[in-house]
């Protein structure tokens, strides 16, 4: 990127003195490039905070005149924000603990087994993973409507549930792996049956690996839009990614201040969740858990 | 379960079932019922609904004839090309680069501010760039305090907004993975080059990026197939418009479907999308397997 970085002067003293490893550059010139990208990933985010707190918000990016809290308090409301924030959560948690249950029953014995069906079952999972969920809308719809499941729930946390199931799959196995069989098998001797001992034993040693997978479900499913915004028609079902949308995208004249204010509370749980696992676990580690074989 | 160390046959396999049984019938299903369903005219409402015909190749037919499917694969090209292959790699390789050379208070503070944009729900991240690109936004504002031009970018940009909208919600992805493979590479490595003399866009060119191909090809696959099937974030910001200029093919499949009822034309456009994602995931795996040996 070419950036109008100041090469000004040589770093200042102590900061770059070769106390972290592989700092092998003053670093002034990357430090304004990097801000410099920064803010331009930052200010669509600063219209969101500002216009949240500014009653007469529009489209610019301005410090309100006089900074309040109206815009909060005017959808803190059962019907607009409160009922929609719970029907997320039913969905988000219902898809997580669902995909959750499903992957570590599969992990286990394909993480356990030598068998020639694994690899190519693994292959199979993972292919699953790279179909374009939005191009199975249609077809999904239409099975919907012949078996009578449209706006229902659970079928929706099932289907929600089954579009994650192979990433999860995938991680759960990985973490799986990392916990010695050896440990099992004290438990077989004490006549611990394979299931007994995958949920005193396996399960505890992986609950780290195990939470990661369902904050991400779960980040993945409150913020999923278009399969709520198909598959559940009425309000009283509708999370809250469906709801805002139905509020604010199709009335005529938009209150954006409000829809800014709706748009942090909604967005909250999931930046908190994605904070437990980054400090956690590391971003890496899940990441390398989901992307390497 | 009766299987012991050793245990044969495949009743241990068992647990695998819940997971196998969800794939099928909620993914599996879909995909076929909608290669199916692209050789009828099934509608979404009335005769065509209760008792769809068999038309055979008739859809696919339509889609060589009809104007708007060569131009929506166009578009789907020029947003999977502009805003992943080479907006989101590029800038996330060059974040992953800058930060290992910036403060480490300056990278964590940016990594945070980038990785915000990618954590936000989608229908929040959308809102925000509509905001941001439209008539009265924050980038008009910029770009009028700079005394240029101030276009209405969602209507005589619309592409240009949506690849620009992805990049700046996507480029976390290829950031992370990029950091993880570069903290990965043994600094020696590094080292020796520069002793050798190599200049940094030398080092990055011939001794970082072949070090690294195995996170490239990943990578790219990996946010080519999620761009592929973005859908909310074009349907908020142009909903396709102005006159399909950003019909991109899972917007095209929506309206096909919803808005015109036609599913069976629909599920053709969607069944193209599935088999374009099909051939980008067996590229991947094949890819991984080759790493593995």
């Amino acid at each position: 990127m070419t950036a109008p970085a100041k090469a000004s002067r040589a770093a200042p003293p102590g900061a770059t003195s070769g106390r972290t490893r592989a700092r092998y550059r003053s670093s002034t010139p990357a430090d304004g490039s990097l801000l410099l990208l920064g803010a331009c990933f930052l200010l669509p985010l600063l219209w969101l905070v500002l216009a949240s707190l500014d009653t007469g918000a529009g489209h610019e990016t301005r410090v309100p005149a006089q900074a309040s809290l109206e815009n909060f308090a005017a959808i803190t409301t059962p019907g607009l924000l409160l009922k929609p924030l719970w029907n997320s959560l039913v969905l988000s948690s219902g898809t997580a603990a669902v995909t959750l249950v499903a992957a570590v029953l599969a992990a286990y014995p394909l993480s356990r087994y030598r068998s020639r069906f694994n690899t190519p079952f693994m292959y199979a999972v993972l292919f699953g993973t790279c179909l374009p969920i939005t191009a199975i809308m249609v077809p999904v719809y239409g099975l919907f409507v012949q078996l009578e499941l449209l706006d229902s729930m659970p079928a929706t946390i099932l289907f929600m549930a089954t579009t994650a199931l192979p990433m999860a799959i995938w991680m759960t196995r990985n973490f799986m792996d990392a916990v010695p069989v050896s440990l099992e098998e004290a438990a077989w001797v004490d006549g611990a049956s394979r299931m007994t001992a995958l949920r005193t034993i396996v399960l505890p040693l992986m609950r780290q690996g195990l939470g990661v997978v369902f904050i991400f479900v779960f980040i993945q499913a409150w913020g999923n839009f278009f399969v709520p915004f198909v598959l559940l028609l009425s309000e009283a079902n509708q999370p809250a990614a469906v709801s805002i949308f139905s509020f604010f995208g199709q009335h005529g004249a938009v209150a954006y201040g409000q829809l800014a204010a709706f748009s942090i509370l909604y967005s909250l749980p999931v930046l908190a969740l994605y904070v437990i696992v980054a400090r956690g676990a590391g971003s890496s580690f899940a990441l390398s858990g989901a992307v390497r074989g | 379960m009766p299987a012991r160390t050793g245990g044969r046959g495949l009743l241990r396999y068992l647990p695998v079932v819940p997971a196998v049984l969800l794939l099928v019938v909620f993914l599996a299903g879909p995909v076929l019922w909608a290669f199916h369903a692209s050789f009828t005219n099934a509608g979404l409402t009335g005769r065509n609904a209760r008792s769809p015909e068999w038309i055979g190749l008739e859809n696919y037919l339509r889609l060589l004839v009809d104007p708007v499917f060569p131009l929506s694969l166009g578009l789907t090209v020029l947003f999977v090309l502009g805003s992943a292959v080479l907006g989101q790699n590029l800038l996330g390789l060059a974040l992953a680069v800058l930060m290992r050379r910036a403060r480490r208070a300056v990278s964590a503070v940016v990594g945070t501010t980038v990785v915000a944009a990618w954590v936000l729900p989608e229908i929040v991240a959308a809102f925000a760039a509509y905001a941001y690109f439209s008539r009265d936004g924050t980038l008009n504002q910029l770009l009028g305090g700079l005394g240029l031009d101030q276009p209405d970018w969602l209507y005589s940009w619309p592409m240009a907004a949506v690849v620009l909208a992805n990049i700046w919600r996507g480029t976390a992805f290829s950031m992370l993975v990029y950091r993880a493979a570069l903290n990965d590479m043994p600094t020696e490595v590094a080292e020796a080059a520069q002793m050798d003399g190599a200049v940094g866009w030398q080092r990055l060119a011939f001794i970082t990026l072949p070090m690294i191909r195995g996170s490239v090809a990943t990578n790219l696959m990996l946010i080519t197939l999620q761009t592929l099937a973005v859908f909310t974030l074009i349907w908020v910001m142009t909903a396709g418009g102005p006159a399909n200029a950003s019909t991109t093919l899972p917007v095209l499949a929506y309206q096909e479907a919803f808005k015109f009822g036609d599913i069976g034309y629909g599920t053709a456009v969607a069944s193209v999308l599935i088999l374009l994602g099909g051939v980008f995931g067996a590229v991947y795996i094949r890819l991984l397997r080759e790493a593995k040996r």
